[in-house]
């Protein structure tokens, strides 16, 4: 029988949170690295008990863990994250030049093929990788060194490289979304990037439709279309048919289309799912009510998902990378909360129920469906 | 040899309870302390002080015989009470927060 695995940064420590295939009774593991943020933890494809984690502090900067056997004991790996050549500038909240500082890591994507290699997004803006299981670490630095770098701006959170992309029917091209810069594809490996942002419009940038400067806050793809692209910006819930040639918006009836995650459901690549937020000066559900939206024809017409769900007096935010779907049938969603809730739903989003409601405020999320 | 306290959690990375110590070759000065500190345990690296820069990391304080030491030059000598093991060189997580 399956099993499932849910992987929870969060603010001060690790978990790893288990259940057989009917997800209804789970252990917490945890926290594993107490006192450090983790804002990302993800396993390998190619090897799911090859995991991934970004351990990050104020105080001491940045390690990398990996874990060889499921998230049970840990190693730490390189943390030397070193931008190449001279790093330059971008541009600082007040337009001015400010040089380009390692901050942190955000997001790790291991390759689809290899356990040894993974791709690292971080602040400020830019994409490393591995290719020795987490020992030396090097920046690709076609993205950053595309031209319009030095124009890029940080967001609220920083200038923060925080979605990584592969394509599971190419492996030349993938996609990485930075705030605030926006989306980008290589089509070589890495070599070169351009800027897919067409059709984004952001009010309060001095072009609405500029190439860069789109405060995108994730990206999401079904594995079995590619080309299909979903994004939760800043405003706006967007969608592309053409791998990010251009987009237009599905926001529909959506109560308001600020937020942070969008994911798609495992088997139907036309079900996605977002957790709309009031404003972005209100990080909290409209309305005190906690609701997951769901749309089953890739966006415009959404319904409420409720059940098990607070729908009064909830004021709580969820972050971009703290949505996952498992591969089971029915499919499975899951989402944690600045809260420290993890909700799971067993049946692709129409009951849920916490699997745990008393962690340290959730900055990621991540499923893993296992054999036996 | 030299004794060196380090904050609960660069322990928890190292794996170490208490005190290290480490062997200093030539003049014992802030310097040298950390980089055998760093060669000990490669764990550390980048935790205390920026990898390239080597620049002490803003939040992270030295002390020693109930001095700070954060500002003093790296290359300058350390106390004889640390160079004789008597005085330990403390490596503090500043209290920060409200």
């Amino acid at each position: 029988m399956s099993r499932v695995r849910v992987l929870v940064g969060t603010r001060k420590g690790a978990f790893v949170l288990e259940a057989d295939g009917k997800r209804q009774n789970w252990s917490v593991n945890g926290p594993f690295f107490g006192g450090w943020e983790m804002y990302h933890l993800k396993g390998s494809p190619a090897d799911p008990n090859r995991i991934y984690a970004s351990q990050s502090s104020g105080w001491f900067g940045q390690i990398v863990q990996r874990s060889n056997d499921g998230g049970k004991t840990w190693e730490a790996v390189g943390n030397k994250f070193v931008y190449d050549g001279v790093p330059g500038t971008h541009q600082w909240y007040d337009g001015t030049p400010h040089p380009w500082e390692f901050k942190r890591v955000w997001h790790l994507e291991p390759s689809l093929t290899d356990p040894d290699t993974v791709y690292a997004g971080v602040e400020d803006a830019a994409l490393f990788r591995t290719t020795d299981g987490g020992q030396n670490w090097s920046e690709m630095p076609g993205l950053r060194g595309h031209g319009s770098g030095p124009h890029w701006q940080p967001g609220a959170g920083g200038l923060c490289l925080h979605t990584i992309l592969l394509d599971p029917s190419n492996p030349k091209r993938m996609f990485i979304a930075i705030s605030a810069a926006g989306a980008f594809r290589t089509d070589d490996g890495g070599t070169t990037w351009l800027p897919i942002n067409r059709g984004l419009k952001s009010q309060g940038i001095p072009n609405e439709e500029a190439e860069v400067g789109h405060c995108v806050h994730r990206i999401a793809m079904h594995r079995s279309r590619p080309n299909v692209l979903f994004m939760q910006k800043h405003w706006d819930v967007m969608r592309s048919d053409n791998a990010g040639d251009s987009w237009t918006e599905v926001s529909g009836n959506l109560p308001t289309d600020f937020g942070f995650p969008i994911d798609v459901h495992a088997h139907e690549p036309e079900t996605i799912y977002v957790v709309p937020i009031k404003s972005d000066s209100e990080h909290y559900p409209p309305d005190g009510k906690l609701r997951v939206y769901r749309s089953r024809s890739g966006g415009n017409e959404w319904e409420a998902l409720t059940k098990g769900l607070p729908q009064q007096d909830c004021y709580l935010n969820v972050l971009r990378d703290a949505m996952s779907v498992d591969s089971l049938d029915k499919c499975g969603i899951y989402f944690g909360t600045s809260g420290g809730q993890v909700y799971a739903s067993a049946d692709a989003g129409d009951t849920w129920s916490a699997i745990v409601r008393d962690l340290p405020p959730v900055v990621s999320v991540e499923a893993q469906t296992l054999d036996g | 040899m030299i004794r060196v306290a380090l904050p609960a959690h660069l322990r928890n990375l190292a794996s170490v309870d208490g005190e290290v110590v480490v062997e200093v070759t030539g003049n014992a000065t802030q310097r040298s302390v950390l980089d055998a500190l760093e060669a000990s345990y490669p764990v550390l690296s980048g935790t205390i002080r920026d990898h390239v820069t080597l620049k002490r990391r803003p939040f992270v304080r030295f002390f020693a015989c109930g001095q700070d030491l954060s500002h003093e030059p790296l290359d300058a000598l350390l106390p004889e009470e640390v160079v004789g093991g008597k005085e330990p060189y403390l490596i503090v997580g500043a209290m920060a927060g409200g």
